[in-house]
């Protein structure tokens, strides 16, 4: 029988394998394999199925993701650090785009067209954020806020970095297990009935060897923090730096962190023409200001703009590459390695179809819609739709306290709503009780939010 | 009609330029590039304008700086940087050595686009996204033949992130054992990847870097000398980066187990070994693999991506949370891990490039991957043998096959022409091809690393070794023309000033641009050295 050639695979062709083992001087491809003593080769054969058609493989994968139920099925109310928001076709036509989809590690010659698209898009996001630099983007809001600490600890060559207690649990987790052993953490209070930091708890904590705080804004339980000049002040007079994550899309209608004085931004992009993907979809970003204190800092590679020998031409390459790991190994700053690069020219197609009128139309909408819902929500008797009585972007907290529901069993009478409710707060926020984190964004139409509503008096009510 | 003569070994060859300008110098005010979904009339007579209960200190004042235009302008725009982008589905991209550049099935590409995919929350209730959590274990099983580990978590966004992720698993592991101050040292080789090093000092290690001996293997003689009650772990690739495949491997995590320490394998590329041997016969406790390197997810301009985690038994629990677990036909996800290090990346990790890899494995069977590992070590010796016949190249350390990729030298091309490895990197673009010096510091002189993978036929390889030989005659004949490419990019070679290394000059944005351009600067300006971590 002849030897089936598989399609990845051109030189399975016997008559070609042998010109090239003739080339090579070997009489077949095992004696290349000679430097593996035996006593390291697999033996057995790997317990792996058999190889599908590309037919068989689409009719295959096609029916185990059959068994999932997207939110275009159901109506979704989830967020918590993955949003769904509407995403223009243009994003996912460059995205999808052979060119940037496979390129890697290319020089800035053969990859201007990627230097460039991602020199745009650190440019787009700075005037967003109002800062001077920004990074080729890193894994996520939570890999960003933990490398914007580590920097706060660099530059003040202080070790202990506060946070609030309503940072989100995910990206406090990977920030701990990030800066662990170098850093020490304290957390700072926050008041339960408006979200806000408890600036006395503040205060007592911000001893001399503090680098850093901390804080989130819009936070990850949605409340607005309005204290950020008054944090800043402190900070400052402490010599300790003021970091704030942001959501960007939040930025058309909310000052970003910068005019209320934070040194380090950080944030994700997921919101910026990202579809969520399980989680697939998120991005950090990072941004400070142009001083070398900061730039040098950076563990991230920052894309510049240079002239070339010919007149008229824009040319990018890497700024300071020495101070990365790519350069230096172990005394580089941190490391560098692929993180997400795609979804940076992908933010910045987003923010290029949006421009300011998008930014605040959409920023807006968020606005309306969310408050919307809790309005909404209020009428449904011992449902208190914002448990927070402050103003919120986006996200809010239901309190079910009063009604003898668990989030957990609203949620399953949702799914038969077929709705999404939103994250159950119980365990990560006790302080709130039976409480839930819900999203509400542009995409939510006046309809899908009376449904939910319906659905959720429905609930209660039987 | 005549012949058209087509005898020409290198391609002729010339990117696209289109000269664009930056986005922000595309803005025609009043132009629009897309319409958002509208707020609904009713909503905004229920709620208002919805910005005025915002406090005044958190109201973005003032106009937002970005451009505005129209969609069709966006569109071209970044469909003509996109054709100046030389993805790897374009050009035979063999000169990516450590990267593993090998086809990416469009059918995968396919596939993550359905919206059972696309558009999952990560957290959902479990009941609805049994489909995707299958994907996971399947994947997770397949890993666990072709590693031997026992168990694996695809959180991590990135080979880097996986190192990372099993540094910190060190620690928490002696630290469960009351031996995390003690143990304070991780070893590792100048031949492996940068980031081993870099995320292990992340990680509060000191790091002690093993050189080769003579021949390139790492050096066991210098190993016995580092360990020590203070070892925490082992990090290494086999092969290394120079393709040399270290057969004493066992002894050197044996003797790392002896004091005490883990072991962890960077098997970011194991595209010479799939079928043929494991981490688990070598006597790893951890390894991990790049799905976008050997199981052709694509590379993305640099992630999001997915470093594939596995580990031994006794080092489950240390896991990022959560992890996924088949019981009696139904998959759930499990967070409560007694000794987890937390978490690396938000969630779940890069879904999607967990089904493509579950596709591509399933595309090519148990023995369609030996066919992969074997194609690509016959394509690299072919390689080997042609380019150290390419006049002022060489190959230093051990004779013999190599396996998946060769870390080769310029040096003697260099001294007798002063075309260095860099000048070569310019001038291959001129041939539509990639080509990377490689990973610093240059122990290998003057360097480059090919790896031709599975992907490339031998006209492929062909071609590329033909640009390599008419880089080299030039360099012999007529150096100029390398050392003043590229002469067919898209752009020119960059100005030598140091536009990017002096923080008077370097531009990280269009409105630093903007402000710099014009202003004058001081030189010469020092950097700092690097300081703390």
């Amino acid at each position: 029988m002849v030897q089936k050639v598989h399609p990845y695979i051109p030189n399975m062709v016997p008559k070609v394998q042998e010109e090239m083992l003739k080339v090579i001087g070997a009489k077949n491809i095992m004696e290349l394999y000679s430097c593996i003593p035996d006593e390291l080769k697999l033996k057995e054969n790997m317990n792996i199925p058999p190889a599908l058609t590309e037919y068989e493989l689409r009719r295959h994968i096609e029916g185990i993701l059959n068994k999932n139920t997207s939110t275009k099925e159901y109506l979704n109310f989830l967020g918590a650090g993955c949003w769904q928001h509407f995403i223009p076709a243009v994003c996912d036509e460059i995205n999808q785009r052979s060119e940037f989809l496979t390129a890697y590690a290319g020089e800035p010659y053969e990859d201007h067209g990627r230097f460039h698209a991602l020199f745009e898009y650190q440019s787009l996001v700075a005037e967003l954020v109002d800062m001077d630099v920004v990074n080729v983007p890193t894994f996520d809001w939570g890999q960003a806020a933990a490398t914007s600490i580590r920097m706060a600890a660099r530059i003040t060559g202080k070790k202990k970095v506060l946070l609030t207690k309503s940072t989100a649990p995910e990206r406090r987790d990977i920030m701990i297990n990030y800066g662990t052993p170098d850093l020490q953490f304290e957390f700072v209070q926050f008041d339960v009935k408006t979200g806000a930091m408890d600036l006395k708890d503040l205060e007592a904590k911000l001893t001399e060897d503090v680098a850093a705080l901390y804080f989130e804004n819009p936070s990850y339980l949605g409340f607005i923090e309005e204290q950020g000049p008054e944090i800043s002040k402190l900070l400052k007079n402490n010599q300790s730096l003021m970091v704030v994550g942001v959501d960007p899309i939040s930025l058309g209608v909310l000052a970003p962190p910068s005019h209320y004085g934070a040194d380090i931004i950080c944030g994700d992009l997921q919101p910026l023409g990202m579809h969520m993907n399980f989680s697939g979809g998120q991005a950090g970003f990072i941004a400070t200001r142009d001083e070398v204190k900061f730039v040098q800092e950076f563990p991230s590679r920052l894309f510049g703009i240079v002239p070339t020998v010919k007149e008229g031409e824009y040319g990018f390459g890497d700024v300071y590459y020495d101070r990365t790991s790519f350069a230096l190994r172990e005394e580089g700053k941190e490391s560098v390695g692929t993180q997400t690069a795609l979804w940076g020219i992908t933010a910045g197609v987003y923010l290029a179809l949006l421009g300011p009128d998008g930014m605040y139309e959409v920023g807006q909408t968020i606005m309306q819609n969310s408050q919307y819902a809790v309005q909404q929500l209020n009428q449904i008797p011992n449902i208190t739709g914002s448990c927070l009585n402050s103003p919120f972007f986006k996200e809010f907290i239901i309190d079910l306290n009063h009604t003898g529901l668990s989030v957990e069993e609203l949620n399953k009478r949702l799914l038969e709503k077929k709705i999404f409710g939103g994250k159950d707060l119980s365990r990560e926020f006790p302080e709130f009780g039976q409480s839930a984190l819900y999203c509400v964004t542009e995409v939510h139409t006046k309809e899908d939010i009376d449904y939910l509503v319906q659905s959720i008096k429905e609930v209660i009510e039987k | 009609m005549q012949r058209i003569n087509r005898t020409n070994k290198t391609r002729d060859f010339h990117q696209a330029k289109w000269n664009e300008p930056i986005i922000f110098e595309l803005h025609q005010p009043g132009e629009k590039g897309v319409e958002l979904p509208p707020v609904n009339k009713e909503v905004a007579l229920a709620v208002g304008d919805g910005i005025s209960v915002i406090p005044e200190v958190m109201q973005r004042k003032g106009r937002l700086g970005l451009p505005e235009i129209g969609q069709a302008r966006v569109l071209r725009h970044y469909l003509r940087l996109s054709q100046e982008t030389l993805g790897s589905d374009f050009n035979v991209e063999i000169g990516q050595g450590t990267c593993t550049m090998k086809y990416i099935p469009k059918i995968n590409e396919l596939l993550i686009r359905d919206p059972k995919m696309m558009e999952l929350h990560p957290l959902q209730n479990e009941e609805t996204v049994q489909g995707m959590l299958e994907i996971f274990h399947k994947l997770d099983l397949c890993m666990r033949e072709i590693s031997g580990m026992d168990y694996f978590s695809f959180q991590p966004g990135s080979g880097t992130q996986a190192l990372f992720a099993m540094a910190s698993i060190v620690r928490k592991y002696h630290e469960s054992r009351g031996e995390g101050d003690q143990r304070n040292e991780i070893i590792t080789t100048i031949f492996s990847h940068p980031s081993q090093a870099a995320t292990a000092a992340v990680k509060g290690y000191k790091i002690i870097t093993l050189h080769p001996d003579e021949d390139g293997f790492p050096d066991i003689e210098k190993l016995k000398a580092a360990v020590s009650e203070r070892t925490a772990g082992f990090v290494v690739a086999n092969p290394e980066d120079t393709g040399i495949f270290n057969p004493r491997i066992k002894e050197f995590t044996d003797i790392v187990h002896q004091a005490g320490g883990l072991c962890f394998y960077d098997q970011a590329n194991a595209n010479g070994l799939l079928g043929f041997t494991r981490a688990k016969e070598a006597g790893f406790d951890m390894c991990f693999f790049n799905l976008h390197k050997t199981f052709a997810a694509p590379h993305m301009c640099g992630g999001p991506a997915t470093g594939a985690l596995g580990v031994i038994t006794k080092l489950k629990e240390f896991l990022p949370a959560p992890i996924v677990e088949h019981k009696d036909g139904k998959y759930s996800l499990q967070y409560d891990l007694k000794q987890s290090i937390g978490k690396v990346r938000s969630f779940h990790g890069v879904a999607q490039t967990v089904l493509r890899a579950y596709a591509w494995i399933r595309a090519l069977g148990a023995e369609g991957l030996k066919e992969v590992a074997k194609i690509a070590v016959l394509n690299n010796n072919y390689m080997y043998h042609k380019v150290l016949a390419i006049r002022g190249a060489s190959a230093p350390y051990v004779k013999g096959h190599r396996l998946e990729q060769v870390r080769y030298s310029w040096e003697q091309m260099t001294k007798e022409t002063g075309v260095t490895t860099e000048d070569v990197t310019r001038r291959m673009t001129d041939f539509g091809l990639h080509y990377w010096t490689s990973h610093h510091p240059y122990i290998v002189k003057q360097p480059f690393t090919l790896e031709p993978t599975e992907s490339y036929s031998k006209e492929d390889l062909d071609e590329y070794i033909h640009a390599l030989e008419q880089i080299s005659k030039e360099a012999y004949e007529n150096p100029e023309i390398v050392k003043t490419a590229p002469h067919n990019s898209t752009i020119h070679k960059m100005d030598e000033q140091d536009f990017l290394d002096h923080p008077d000059k370097w531009c990280i944005t269009w409105r630093s641009y903007l402000r710099k351009a014009e202003a004058p600067w001081s030189s010469p300006y020092k950097l700092e050295g690097p300081r703390l971590r």
